[in-house]
C-alpha cells in the first residue's frame, strides 16, 4: 500500500507541474502572440471574447499569483476559454470530441500492439534460436526503423491510394450517420484501420524486444529450470513461470514508452486527417489558436500521466512483492 | 544394493576457447538408504556433478562421457519422457541457491499444487500439504505466503519439502544450508536425518561443511579440481586421510575446533 501511496504522491507532483507549466509557458513566451492575434482578428472577435483571450494569455495587469489562482479556479470548473479556430466554440467542447477519437484510436492501437508485441516477444524467447526467432524479431525491427509519419504515408499511398482498399482519411465517411448500427461500425473500422495499423507497426518492436530479452533472462532463472525438472507442463511453465515474471519489467518500460507512442499517434492522425487531438493541434497551430493549443497540451500530458498511473496499478496487481508484507 | 552408480562421468563447459573440462571422469556410488557427503573446495565441480546426474545441466555445460546408472538404467541415454517420469519420483534435488528456486509470483501452495497436478494428476489435499510442511517444521500459514515473505531458511525448507512430494528414492541436496545461521542449519539437518530414517531414502549431500558431513554421512567423497581425490567413511577419513587436500581440510577444521593451537598430529 505504501508503494502505491508514494507513487500517487509522485504523480500528484507531476500533475501539478504540468498544470503550472501550461500556465507559465504562454506568459514566458518570447514575442507577443496576443498582439499578433489581435491584429489578425480585429473586428472579427467580439469585445467580450477578446477580453477573455487577453485574460487567458496573461495580458492583464493582475499580479502573477492572482492570475495563477484564477487559472486554477477556471481549470477546476472545466473552463478552458473559447477557441479561435472554431469560434465561438468553447475549447473544452472542441477538445472533448478530439479526445474521444484519439483515445479510441490510440487506445485500440496500443492495446493491440502490446498484446501482439509481448506475445511475439515471449514466443521468440521460448523458441530462442529457432526459425520464428530468426525471422520475426528482425522483420519487426525493420518496420520500426521508419518514423510514424513515413509509415503512415506509405500505407496511405499503397493500401489507400494505389490499391484503394481503404478510405483515405477522416474517421468515417461523409454519407454515414453516426449511430450504433452495422453500417456505421464497418465504416468506422475501415477508416480507423490504416491509422491503427501504422501505430501498431511502428510501436510493435519496443514490446517485442523488451519482452524477448527479459523472458530470455527469466528462462535462465533457477525456478524455471526447476519447473522443467519437476515435469510441469510446458504450457504452465510458459505462462505462469516464464511469461508472468517477464511481464513485470516489460510493464515498467510500457509506462515510459507511452509518451512516445502518443506523440507518434498524433502525427499519424495528421497524415490520415483523423479528427483527434493531433489533427486539432495542427489546426490550432495553423490558426494560432493559443487557447486550444494550451487545452490540448494539458489534455495530452494529463492523459499520459493517467495512463502511467493505470500501468502502476497493474504492476501492483501483478507483482506480489509490491503489495507489502514482511 | 546400489541405487546410483556413476562411472567415468565427465562434464565440460563450452567456452570461446573450446570446451573446458570441469569434471574429469569420476566414479562413485550411492547405496539404498545411505547418506553420502560430497565435499570439496569452491569450483571443484560438486554442483556440476549433481546437475549432470539429474541431467539438468544448462548450456554451456554438457556431459562429455561416462554413465549414470539409477537402479541399473542409464540416466544419460534416457528419452525425454522417461526423464520426466524419473525426475522427482526417483531422484529429486534442492538447488544451491534456494533463494532463486521458487517462482516469485506464485504463493507457496500453488507451487506444491503445480507439481502435484503435473505429476499425480490431482491436487494435494490440505492434510497432505500440512504433512509435507510438518516434515520440514514449517507452519501452515507458509502456504498462502509468497516467496519474498519468507526468510532464506524458510525458503530452503520449502525447497526440501517440494523435493519430497513424490517420495524420491534419492535426494540430492546442494549446499542446502549455506545461507542459514548455525542454529537453523542444525535444526534442518536433524529434521532431515529423522526423515531419512523414517522414509529410508538416500541422500547425496553437497557441502563445504566438513564437520557436518563427518557427523551425518555414511561415506564421504572429497573432490578437487574435477576429480574424486578420496572416498571413505568418516571414521576412516579422520584416522588416516590419504590425500594431502583431505589432510589440509581436516587440519583447518581441527584448528578451528581447538581454538587455533592444535595440530592434526596431536589428535588421535
Ligand atoms: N556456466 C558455466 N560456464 C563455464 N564454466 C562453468 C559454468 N558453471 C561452472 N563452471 C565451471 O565449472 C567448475 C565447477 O563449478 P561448480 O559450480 O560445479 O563448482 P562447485 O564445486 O559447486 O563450487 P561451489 O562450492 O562454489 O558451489 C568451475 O571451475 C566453474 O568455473
Ligand atoms: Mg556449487
Amino acid at each position: 500500500m505504501n508503494f502505491l501511496l508514494s507513487k500517487m504522491g509522485l504523480y500528484a507532483v507531476a500533475g501539478w507541474a504540468v498544470i503550472t507549466l501550461n500556465f507559465l509557458i504562454p506568459r514566458l513566451m518570447p514575442g507577443d502572440p496576443a498582439s499578433a492575434l489581435f491584429a489578425r482578428f480585429k473586428g472579427k472577435l467580439k469585445p467580450d471574447a477578446m477580453e477573455a483571450l487577453r485574460q487567458q494569455l496573461g495580458l492583464n495587469d493582475a499580479p502573477l499569483l492572482k492570475q495563477y489562482w484564477d487559472y486554477i479556479a477556471q481549470l477546476a470548473q472545466g473552463e478552458f476559454g473559447l477557441s479561435i479556430a472554431f469560434h465561438p466554440e468553447p475549447v473544452l467542447g472542441v477538445i472533448k470530441i478530439g479526445f474521444i477519437w484519439t483515445v479510441g484510436l490510440s487506445g485500440v492501437a496500443v492495446l493491440i500492439s502490446v498484446v501482439v508485441g509481448t506475445g511475439l516477444g515471449a514466443y521468440a524467447a521460448w523458441r530462442q534460436g529457432g526459425r520464428f526467432d530468426a525471422i520475426v524479431p528482425p522483420a519487426v525491427a525493420f518496420l520500426a526503423a521508419f518514423p510514424y509519419f513515413f509509415l503512415a504515408m506509405i500505407l496511405l499511398f499503397f493500401l489507400g491510394l494505389e490499391w484503394g482498399l481503404f478510405p483515405l482519411g477522416m474517421a468515417y465517411g461523409p454519407y454515414s450517420a453516426p449511430g450504433f448500427n452495422g453500417g456505421f461500425i464497418y465504416d468506422l473500422v475501415s477508416h480507423g484501420f490504416l491509422p491503427c495499423l501504422t501505430i501498431v507497426l511502428a510501436s510493435l518492436s519496443g514490446w517485442l524486444f523488451v519482452m524477448r530479452n527479459t523472458m530470455i533472462g527469466v528462462m535462465g532463472d533457477e525456478y524455471v529450470c526447476l519447473a522443467h525438472a519437476k515435469g510441469l507442463s510446458r504450457r504452465r511453465i510458459f505462462v505462469a513461470y516464464a511469461m508472468r515474471n517477464a511481464l513485470l519489467p516489460s510493464l515498467t518500460s510500457f509506462g515510459m514508452a507511452l509518451g512516445f507512442i502518443v506523440s507518434g499517434a498524433l502525427l499519424t492522425e495528421v497524415v490520415f486527417s483523423y479528427p483527434g487531438l493531433g489533427y486539432l493541434l495542427l489546426k490550432a497551430i495553423l490558426s494560432q489558436d493559443y487557447p486550444l493549443m494550451q487545452g490540448i497540451f494539458l489534455m495530452i500530458t494529463l492523459s499520459v500521466l493517467l495512463a502511467n498511473i493505470l500501468v502502476d496499478a497493474l504492476y501492483y496487481v501483478l507483482d506480489p512483492r509490491t503489495r507489502g508484507g514482511r | 544394493m546400489n541405487l546410483l552408480t556413476v562411472r567415468g562421468l565427465s562434464v565440460d563447459y563450452a567456452t570461446p576457447n573450446g570446451p573446458a573440462r570441469a569434471v574429469h571422469g569420476i566414479d562413485f556410488h550411492v547405496n539404498q538408504g545411505e547418506v553420502i557427503g560430497l565435499a570439496g573446495e569452491s569450483g571443484s565441480g560438486k554442483s556440476t556433478v549433481a546437475k549432470a546426474i539429474m541431467r539438468i545441466l544448462q548450456p554451456p555445460g554438457f556431459i562429455s562421457g561416462g554413465s549414470v546408472l539409477l537402479n541399473g538404467r542409464d540416466v544419460l541415454t534416457m528419452s525425454r519422457s522417461d526423464l520426466r517420469d524419473m525426475r522427482w519420483t526417483e531422484m529429486a534435488m534442492v538447488f544451491q541457491s534456494a533463494l532463486d528456486s521458487l517462482n516469485p509470483v506464485l504463493p507457496i501452495e500453488a507451487q506444491f499444487q503445480d507439481l502435484a497436478i503435473a505429476r499425480l494428476g490431482r491436487r494435494l489435499a490440505p492434510a497432505q500439504l500440512r504433512e509435507f510442511l510438518r516434515f520440514v517444521d514449517l507452519e501452515n500459514r507458509v502456504l498462502s505466503s509468497y516467496p519474498h515473505q519468507l526468510s532464506g531458511g524458510m525458503r530452503q525448507r520449502v525447497g526440501i519439502a517440494l523435493a519430497l512430494v513424490l517420495k524420491p528414492k534419492l535426494l540430492i541436496l546442494d549446499e542446502p544450508t549455506t545461507a542459514l545461521d548455525v542454529v537453523v542449519q542444525r535444526h534442518i539437518l536433524r529434521g532431515l536425518q529423522r526423515l531419512q530414517k523414517e522414509l529410508n531414502f538416500s541422500i547425496l549431500f553437497i557441502t563445504h561443511d566438513l564437520p557436518v558431513l563427518l557427523a551425518m554421512s555414511d561415506r564421504i567423497i572429497i573432490m578437487k579440481d574435477g576429480l574424486v581425490c578420496e572416498a571413505d567413511t568418516p571414521s576412516a577419513l579422520r584416522r588416516r586421510p590419504e590425500h594431502p587436500y583431505t589432510q589440509q581440510l581436516l587440519a583447518s577444521m581441527q584448528l578451528l575446533e581447538d581454538g587455533g593451537d592444535g595440530s592434526p598430529e596431536e589428535r588421535t
